[in-house]
């Protein structure tokens, strides 16, 4: 299975932006990204183990949060998995300057 | 690290700002980063999923970044980056859009857009390692 790497990840995965992965499950993938690339741990994850909040898992089109299974879910040799960063903001809801 | 675009793609993303006007617009930016900066070649304008409260929130669906990163990756592009549009705002990072960066390496840029007309457009680089030693960066935009 192929997982894609998003731009600010790619540091921690020799730059490459797509990682090939054995495992039967889509947990079993990430598992096996992270234990070739460490670093990604700390990126990926809280300190509890659960996927940071920020961080999105999709297999193929359809996110992982979402499956019934979720992260049990089963995948294939040809499934793709894509880790993707939230991207989200905005003004203050009151009046003023918002920057710092 | 300056974030370099063109005249048009850089008039096109401030006028997404009037146009989405009183609410905030927000898009991607396609390109390649090298030593001297970060490159635009192209704008991929998203939907504001934040239809709750589109005039001071913004939010880009997951989907609409996949598709967007597999449209770059056809062309030799990355996701370099995104812009919004703080409407009756100043062009300045705000808390919320702080708390929610977590695109290390890419370029945030905002649009002050008052009273339906685009004004001042910064970058913000956002820089560090992860979440504890994360900062925004002003960043100068070359126009080409």
């Amino acid at each position: 299975m192929e997982i894609h790497i998003p731009t600010p990840l790619r540091t921690y995965t020799d730059k490459k932006e797509t990682v090939s992965v054995d495992g039967a499950t889509v947990a079993e993938g990430l598992a096996a990204l992270v234990a070739a690339h460490p670093a990604m741990q700390q990126h990926l994850y809280t300190a509890e183990g659960k996927l940071r909040s920020f961080v999105n898992v999709y297999l193929n089109d359809d996110d992982v949060r979402y499956l019934p299974g979720k992260e049990e879910t089963a995948v294939s040799a040809t499934d793709e998995l894509t880790i993707i960063p939230s991207i989200a903001g905005g003004t203050p809801s009151g009046a003023g300057c918002c920057c710092r | 690290m300056s974030l370099k675009l063109s005249q048009q793609l850089y008039d096109e993303l401030r006028a997404h700002g009037e146009e989405t006007y009183p609410h905030e617009c927000c898009g991607i930016m396609l390109g390649t980063t090298s030593e001297n900066g970060l490159h635009v070649a192209s704008l991929v304008r998203a939907g504001n999923t934040r239809t709750d409260s589109a005039h001071n929130r913004y939010h880009i669906a997951p989907q609409e970044l996949i598709k967007a990163q597999r449209e770059g990756r056809k062309t030799g592009h990355d996701i370099v980056g995104f812009y919004h549009s703080h409407p009756d705002h100043p062009a300045q990072w705000s808390p919320t859009d702080f708390a929610e960066a977590h695109w290390f390496g890419c370029s945030y840029v905002i649009t002050a857009v008052e009273k339906g007309k685009a004004q001042i457009t910064n970058s913000f680089l956002l820089t560090g390692t992860g979440e504890d030693d994360k900062a925004f960066t002003n960043q100068h935009i070359t126009v080409e």
